[in-house]
C-alpha cells in the first residue's frame, strides 16, 4: 500500500468519525484512535495527535450548525467549560501522582454503569418531558434554560442539580487531563443524566464545548511532535464533512436512535479503558 | 445619545451572538480545510508512490513542531508546513470563539458570564504557554 491509498482510507474511516462524532457529542476522537492504532497501527502518539486534531475539526464544524440552529446552549457550555478546563488542568498535573492504569479501569466502570443508566431512563420515561420537576435556585439565577427545535416546533427546558452537573464536569475535565481520552462521553452524561437536560441539547453542548477543552493541550501535543501533517490531513479532511453530514442530520433523528448509537460507543469505550488499565497501554 | 446606545444594545441579542459564532466557527474551520487541502494535495503529489511510516515514533522535526518555522515552512510553499500551518489556524478557532464571547457577553452587560468566558480564556492561554512561538 502506498501513501495515497493509504491517505485514502483513512479519509474514509475519518468520514464515519465525524459523522458518528457529531451526532453523538463524544467528537471523532473516540473512532480515530482506535481506528489508527488498531486498524492501520500506528503509534498511539500519532494517534493522538491525530484524534485531537479530529476533536477540534467535529467540534468546531457541526457547532457552526448547531449554535446557528438554537439546539447548543452557548450559557450551559459557557458555564461549564469553567469546570472542565480548571478539572484538566488539574487533572494534567496529577498525572505523575495518580495511577492512570487503576484510573483507567474506575473510569471504564463508570462508563458501563453509565451506559446502564442511560438506557434505563430513555425506557422509564422516554424522551418526552425532560428538565421538568422542581427548579434549581441555581439554573434560574444563572439563566441555565433555553428552548430547542423539533419537527413540530421548539420544545422550552431548564437545567437542574446544577452544582452537582458541575462537579462532575470538573471530574470529567480532570480524567481527560489524565487519561487524554474520554472528555466528551462524561460531559452528554453529566448534562443528560445530571442535570436533566434533553439528549440532543446534551450532546450539541458537549460538542460546543470539547473544542475548547483539546484546544487546550494542543500546544503540548505540538511541542512533543505528536502532531503528523502527513497522518492529520486526511483525519481533518474527512472528520469535517463527516461533522457537516451527522449536524444535518441530527435535526431530523430521533432521540432514541442517537441513545442506541452513543450508548454502543460508550461500551467500547469502557472495554477500551478498561483493556487498557488492565494491560497497560493499547 | 441614550437612543443609540439603546440601539447599540438591542443589536446584540441572544440571537445574533448565536450567529456570530457560528459564522465565525464555520469561517476558521473552512479557512483551515483550504490550507490543508492544497498542503494535502502537494505532499501527496510529492509522496504519493512512497510507502507509509507510522509504525514507529520520531516525533515531528523541530521545524513542525514551532509556530514560527510552520510559518516560516508554509511561506515557501512547502506542503506539510502548508498543512501544519492549516491545523493551527483549526486549534485558533475554538480560542477565537471564546475570545469572541468573553467580549460579546461584557457588551450584553452579562457580567457573570464575561468573567466565566474570561476564565475559560485565561486557563487556555495558561495551557498554552507551553508552546513556542
Amino acid at each position: 500500500m502506498n501513501t495515497f491509498e493509504w491517505t485514502l482510507l483513512i479519509w474514509l474511516g475519518s468520514l464515519v468519525a465525524g459523522f458518528l462524532g457529531s451526532l453523538t457529542g463524544l467528537g471523532g476522537g473516540i473512532i480515530v484512535v482506535p481506528m489508527l492504532a488498531l486498524g492501520f497501527g500506528v503509534d498511539i502518539r500519532y494517534a493522538a495527535g491525530a484524534s485531537l486534531i479530529a476533536v477540534i475539526a467535529t467540534s468546531s464544524g457541526a457547532s457552526a450548525a448547531y449554535v446557528k440552529e438554537g439546539f447548543s446552549n452557548i450559557r450551559i457550555g459557557t458555564f461549564l467549560e469553567v469546570a472542565t478546563t480548571l478539572g484538566a488542568l488539574v487533572g494534567a498535573f496529577s498525572t505523575a501522582l495518580l495511577s492512570t492504569r487503576s484510573i483507567s479501569i474506575i473510569f471504564g466502570m463508570i462508563l458501563v454503569y453509565s451506559a446502564f443508566l442511560s438506557i434505563r431512563r430513555w425506557r422509564e420515561q422516554g424522551e418526552i418531558s425532560p428538565g421538568s420537576g422542581p427548579a434549581d435556585p441555581w439554573a434560574i439565577r444563572l439563566k441555565l434554560n433555553g428552548c430547542y427545535p423539533v419537527p413540530a416546533g421548539s420544545i422550552s427546558y431548564q437545567a437542574q442539580n446544577v452544582a452537582t452537573g458541575f462537579a462532575i464536569m470538573f471530574g470529567a475535565g480532570a480524567l481527560s487531563g489524565l487519561l487524554g481520552i474520554g472528555s466528551g462521553a462524561m460531559k452528554v452524561l453529566a448534562m443528560d443524566q445530571t442535570m436533566r437536560l434533553p439528549f440532543k441539547v446534551s450532546t450539541t453542548t458537549s460538542n460546543f464545548m470539547i473544542g475548547v477543552t483539546a484546544a487546550a493541550s494542543a500546544g503540548i501535543y505540538l511541542h512533543l511532535g505528536y502532531i503528523d501533517p502527513g497522518l492529520s490531513m486526511p483525519v481533518m479532511l474527512g472528520v469535517l464533512p463527516g461533522a457537516l453530514l451527522g449536524a444535518r442530520r441530527l435535526v431530523f433523528a430521533r432521540p432514541r436512535d442517537l441513545r442506541v448509537i452513543f450508548t454502543a460507543i460508550i461500551l467500547a469505550l469502557a472495554f477500551e479503558m478498561i483493556y487498557k488499565g488492565l494491560r497497560g497501554g493499547l | 445619545m441614550k437612543v443609540k446606545i439603546a440601539l447599540s444594545e438591542r443589536v446584540w441579542t441572544e440571537q445574533r451572538v448565536e450567529q456570530t459564532v457560528g459564522n465565525l466557527l464555520r469561517f476558521g474551520v473552512m479557512l483551515a480545510a483550504i490550507i490543508v487541502l492544497t498542503g494535502g494535495l502537494l505532499y501527496l503529489i510529492r509522496y504519493g508512490a512512497a510507502p507509509p511510516h507510522y509504525n514507529g515514533f520520531q516525533g515531528e522535526p523541530s521545524d513542525l513542531r514551532s509556530v514560527s518555522g510552520i510559518v516560516a515552512d508554509a511561506l515557501s510553499f512547502r506542503s506539510r508546513g502548508l498543512i501544519q500551518l492549516g491545523l493551527l489556524l483549526l486549534v485558533a478557532t475554538p480560542i477565537a470563539r471564546v475570545v469572541f464571547l468573553t467580549f460579546a457577553f461584557a457588551r450584553r452587560r452579562d457580567h457573570t458570564y464575561a468573567i466565566m468566558a474570561l476564565i475559560v480564556l485565561a486557563l487556555l492561554v495558561y495551557s498554552l504557554a507551553g508552546v513556542k512561538f
